[in-house]
């Protein structure tokens, strides 16, 4: 073999990689890739593919793109969880080998957060946000399109680890000096900094994006007082990730060039400081916790008034509990590192801090309950993610506080207690009201509702996989049991909770693919929703067809309430029944860009190449990059006109206006 | 009683240019809030520095390592290339495209000659051997300083492609927004510099 | 090196030392935070119990209320609940929500924040038995200044007497975490941080990391053995006269990534573990400033 090739064979497929889970993984993947290739050809779709879904601008389809790649990483992080699991429960004889297991925990962590979490919330945004407020889009639809891209890319870089290269394996927040070059030596920690900070970049466009929307796109009439509450928590989760992302992406920076231009900001000697990283990481961290939390509060907003029939309780307090939250998240930061010996004055504010926004959470828990009460409550499955929420979440918050009382959490710090809570809240908050908000949207995203039995099989199984998971864990915390290691000595007493725990993990990996079949068997079968207003709905959204067309709002109404399409519905007046042909005029929608594509796609040149440090293919990448922002530039193409005649033929077809 | 409808958004003539359309404005906001992220970056930089400062390890310390000549000279380059941005967004104000070009090309003309003393400044601190990889401390300066030059560097290229913009279309909502979002960068810049001078150059001499 | 190991082979190591042997731990708790042995450990759990009961209380109200919610207003065919649907507040019971947890979360504050600055001084009047902790890949180095002993993989300790643990690493972090003594600590390169912890009982205890810290992390357990002062004296007395000194060849090969079996040396190298202020601790400060940098020499 010419010294080339074995240099090649040698980087991109190094022995820990070459182990029979990341083999079964590539052969999975081509055979994978080969069946799309194949498939897509013999129907004629790449066209198809490129001109409506690649090169789109269009939020809705953006949105569906964003939920695809979620669940298909709920996908692969759930499957990390599982074999964490089947190591746990499988002490003195491991499935998988500590170097397989540092590298799972570490996936898991990460794509769970930055590449599952992050894009099912966005998915989300994308999907009602600008149907809610009365908008034909987002505030800047080229940009959304590249945030879409540059996280796609970035979750592309990150997965490609696992089959190439080498995994990360330094835990999802990679402290140093164990991610510097002389404790983890090979690609593995450059992937999970390039490929971070490429849909940090996304991320925080995505921040802008939204934070824009919500202030200077809505409706006539809908003052900030009269926006729906979910997109009261868009808006307030944007701003948390304007400031705390740029942390983040300092943070990475810098142990990457540590890595790869031999700077000394957290190295052994040359005087490096690793606190440093642990400050900007968590200045970053804690935030993202209620980045990820506040839009299924925003969910859950929505979801209990509709299926309650009823208006939501204390509108007011819950807008003033959102900010509150948004603004000590900032403060709070602390309460990851108390046992970093910071001292007694820094703890006690800190810990008094993380204290304060138990206050303002639980004021949204006693007003979702309170308006359910004296409604009608309707058991869907969105509703039954919400109704788990509130016991699951009301636990997870009472281990947070018990964590917050610092000489305690000397106890819980980095034990089993800790990782119960966070999964607790989580899984019982996040990922219940991505699930409620996935149900509660589905047929407006897709004209189609999922299946309610089987979506309720999927809920059982996920409710009772969580607890049976999760419980035994705080069990473990109590007994001493640490995180992340890969197997433990008999003798303890950890064998038969961890035993438990991995069957309630196996339950909930059941209840994923219910919730896949769901999906499947409801994209051909589910019950169409012709009304565009299948849950009887009270905002914007449920004002048009389902699915929206591509320009959404034939004419954009003027709001007077804050359940703005119930007072419609009340008045007799709504969308569907009001317009005349004379209403319709033409319209201009933002035009299709290729471009986004490409800036993503350079951007994982650049990561690519930087991760092996083979400098030509990333400074191909940065042309790439620089030749897209230029192209940006001089893109001079006006809107795309959308003409009368066509909304009219649209509006029609759908029953909206009489002809 | 009918359903209200919002009217299609049309042309303000009452504002400035760079606002007077309805996306270009929102665009300026959209500005607003990536110089809010930026602001955050150099706030990260800014309080790593301030840990870092003494922790020199074997290398130079602030007060043997800095000149203060080069460095009060960059400042003025900088701070006159921000009087000079301003006069071009009020020759925009007054419709005049060649005055624009004019001053922003004086403006370019100083950002060049402020990064190239930058770089000059940097090679000389390498060549003694006051590399990043000293000390946290070098880390920490090169990347805070670095990374406003590369700023000026980007800010550069970028008002080039809006020149070349300028002359090919004239003064239009869009080349008036984006000449305008150029010169909030540029502000921002000249800013962030004031504090790297202070915080950087003059503490760490008096120091 | 595991704990449970060690602890079969701690009687014949202590009797060939010592000559007789530690009294086992009466009992074998597995809620090793439940059962601590020392004040700290105790002071600790009574701060949970706290938190625990009161958020106990605060999950059984919500509850309560949450089911009566879902059970009266389900929506049934002839249900005779009353249906408000346009009530959207109250400010009364929106002002209680705020209040009622506000002081339930000072209830638990204040003792949360006393706690705090009473753990973060030694106890006054009592001179400490100080240990110098250093973590390396993947073992625990521990050096005695008073008494110019040092082991490796674990701990002898007087009991009645509060340590002093000065913890650094010469390697990624871990946290220095015995639990049925008390909460852990960072153990950081570059940084030296106190933790005290006192031991009330004789027996052995166990000890672990609890930062993830490279592939063989999971192997950091090490042994904590507690006796009477006397017997501690005796063992020291014991290492000195029997035990060989630590050169800087030995240390270095304690830096290799790797994990080791249990070591005793009678003495150790000044180098090994960064000079500190040490009355900085006692006089209820935090920070120990460092003042040379282990990788500097």
């Amino acid at each position: 073999m010419p010294p080339f090739a074995r240099y090649l064979l040698h980087t991109l497929f190094p022995p820990d990689v070459l182990r029979p889970t990341e083999v079964g993984a590539d052969v999975l993947i081509l055979a994978t890739g080969v069946i799309i290739m194949v498939v897509m050809t013999r129907r004629h779709k790449w066209r198809h593919l490129w001109t409506e879904w690649l090169t789109t601008v269009d939020h809705k389809k953006i949105a569906v793109m964003y939920l695809i790649a979620a669940i298909a990483m709920l996908f692969r992080g759930g499957v990390d969880a599982l074999m964490i699991r089947t190591n746990l429960a499988l002490p003195g004889s491991p499935v998988i080998s500590a170097s397989e297991y540092n590298a799972v925990f570490t996936t898991h962590g990460t794509i769970m957060i930055f590449f599952m979490a992050m894009p099912f919330i966005f998915a989300l945004f994308n999907a009602v946000i600008p149907l809610m407020i009365g908008s034909r889009d987002v505030a800047f639809p080229r940009l959304n399109a590249m945030s879409f891209w540059l996280f796609a890319f970035g979750a592309l870089l990150f997965n490609m680890s696992f089959v190439i290269g080498g995994s990360p394996n330094a835990g999802w927040t990679a402290y140093p000096p164990l991610t510097e070059r002389v404790f983890n030596p090979g690609p593995g920690e450059n992937f999970y900094f390039l490929s971070l900070l490429i849909a940090g970049i996304g991320t925080t466009m995505t921040g802008i994006n939204f934070v824009v929307t919500s202030l200077r796109m809505r409706a006539p009439g809908m003052t900030l007082m009269k926006m729906p509450m979910f997109v009261w928590s868009a808006l307030a989760t944007s701003t948390l990730i304007l400031f705390a992302f740029p942390p983040l992406t300092v943070a990475l920076l810098m142990s990457l060039i540590d890595r790869l231009f031999g700077s000394s900001f957290f190295t052994l000697g040359h005087g490096g400081m690793p606190m440093m990283y642990v400050n900007l990481f968590w200045l970053f961290g804690h935030p993202e916790v209620y980045i990820v939390v506040l839009p299924a509060f925003g969910i859950f907003s929505e979801v209990v008034p509709t299926f309650s029939r009823k208006r939501l309780f204390g509108y007011e307090t819950m807008v003033l509990s959102i900010v509150a939250i948004m603004l000590l998240a900032y403060g709070t930061w602390v309460h990851h590192f108390f046992t970093m010996g910071a001292g007694p004055t820094v703890n006690a504010f800190f810990g008094l801090s993380t204290m304060l926004i138990a206050i303002p959470t639980g004021v949204k828990i006693f007003n979702w309950i309170f308006t359910m009460w004296g409604g009608r409550i309707r058991t869907t499955v969105a509703m039954l993610y919400q109704l788990a929420f509130i016991p699951t979440f009301v636990v997870g918050g009472a281990s947070g506080i018990m964590l917050a009382t610092i000489p305690a959490d000397y106890q819980f710090h980095n034990s089993y207690f800790l990782v119960a809570h966070f999964h607790n809240v989580l899984i019982g908050g996040t990922l219940f009201g991505l699930l409620s908000g996935m149900y509660y949207w589905w047929p407006k995203m897709f004209g189609r509702k999922l299946d309610e039995r089987q979506g309720k099989w999927a809920f059982w199984l996920f409710l009772t996989g969580f607890w049976i998971t999760f419980g035994p864990q705080y069990l473990l915390g109590l007994k001493g049991m640490t995180r992340r290691m890969y197997t433990y000595p008999l003798g303890y007493g950890w064998h038969t909770l961890n035993v438990i725990s991995t069957l309630g993990a196996f339950v909930m990996g059941a209840g994923f693919l219910v919730l896949v079949y769901n999906i499947v068997y409801s994209m051909r079968n589910g019950e169409r929703d012709l009304t565009g207003d299948p849950w009887d709905g009270r905002t914007l959204e449920w004002a048009l067809p389902s699915p929206a067309p591509e320009y959404n709002f034939a004419r954009i109404p003027v709001v007077y309430e804050r359940d703005a399409y119930w007072d419609m519905k009340e008045k007799g007046q709504t969308l569907a029944n009001s317009l005349t042909v004379r209403d319709v005029h033409d319209l201009e929608l933002p035009r299709n860009s290729s471009l986004p594509f490409f800036l993503g796609l350079s951007f994982f040149v650049v990561g690519f190449g930087m991760v092996f440090s083979w400098w030509i293919i990333a400074g191909l990448g940065f042309a790439g990059v620089a030749a897209c922002l230029v192209a940006v530039g001089f893109d001079y193409r006006g809107p795309k006109r959308v003409d009368a005649a066509f909304i009219r033929g649209t509006e029609v077809a759908l029953g909206r206006l009489r002809a | 009683m009918s359903l209200e409808l919002a009217p299609e958004p049309g042309r303000r003539e009452d504002l400035p240019l760079e606002l007077s359309d309805e996306q270009e404005s929102v665009k300026i906001t959209g500005f607003w809030m990536f110089l809010v992220t930026d602001v955050l970056i150099f706030a990260s930089l800014f309080s790593a520095y301030a840990v870092y400062r003494p922790r020199v390890a074997t290398g130079p310390g602030p007060l043997e390592l800095f000149h203060f000549g080069p460095a009060l000279l960059e400042t003025l380059l900088l701070l006159t290339s921000s009087f000079t941005v301003g006069i071009a967004i009020y020759e925009m104000r007054k419709g005049r495209p060649g005055g624009v070009m004019a001053w922003t090309i004086a403006t370019l003309a100083l950002g060049a000659a402020f990064v190239f003393l930058e770089i000059h400044e940097f090679a000389s601190y390498a060549a003694l051997g006051a590399t990043w990889h000293q000390s946290a401390f070098l880390s920490a300066f090169y990347v805070l300083v670095g990374t406003h030059g590369a700023h000026v560097s980007f800010g550069i290229l970028w008002a080039v492609t809006l020149l070349v913009q300028l002359a090919r279309r004239g003064l239009t909502p869009v080349t008036a927004r984006k000449l305008y979002t150029f010169s909030l960068y540029w502000h921002f810049l000249d800013v962030v510099w004031v504090f790297i001078f202070t915080v950087v150059y003059l503490m760490g001499k008096i120091a | 090196m595991r704990a449970s190991t060690f602890a079969r082979a701690v009687p014949a190591l202590v009797a060939s030392i010592r000559g007789t042997p530690l009294p086992r731990p009466a009992q074998d708790p597995q809620y090793v935070v439940l059962h601590p042995v020392g004040p700290v450990g105790r002071s600790e759990l009574h701060l949970m119990v706290l938190a625990g009961v009161a958020m106990g209380a605060v999950i059984l109200a919500v509850f309560v209320l949450f089911a009566i919610a879902i059970v009266r207003f389900r929506d049934r065919p002839h249900s005779r609940a009353p249906y408000r649907p346009n009530w959207h507040g109250n400010k009364w019971m929106e002002a209680t929500w705020f209040v009622i947890p506000a002081v339930i979360l000072t209830v638990i504050a204040i003792p949360t924040v006393r706690l705090t600055y009473s753990l973060a001084r030694l106890p006054a009047h009592r001179d400490p038995l100080v240990v110098d902790v250093t973590s390396l890949n993947w073992k625990w180095l521990f050096e005695y200044p008073g008494q110019h002993v040092a082991t490796v993989n674990y701990l002898d300790i007087p009991t009645g007497k509060p340590v002093l643990f000065e913890l650094t690493a010469n390697s990624p972090m871990n946290t220095f975490w015995i639990p049925q003594l008390g909460g852990m600590e960072y153990t950081m390169p570059g940084r030296v941080l106190p933790l005290w912890l006192e031991v009330g009982r004789p027996g052995v205890y166990w000890g672990h990391s609890g930062q993830f810290s490279g592939h063989d992390f999971e192997q950091m357990f090490f042994a904590v053995r507690a006796m009477p002062p006397a017997a501690f004296d005796r063992w020291v007395h014991e290492v000195r006269r029997r035990v060989p000194v630590m050169t800087l060849a030995d240390y270095r090969r304690l830096l290799r990534f790797d994990t080791v079996a249990e070591q005793t040396y009678g003495g150790y190298p000044a180098a090994t573990f960064p000079s500190v202020h040490h009355g900085f601790t006692l006089a209820g400060g935090m920070y120990m400033v460092m003042h040379n940098d282990p990788q500097a020499n």
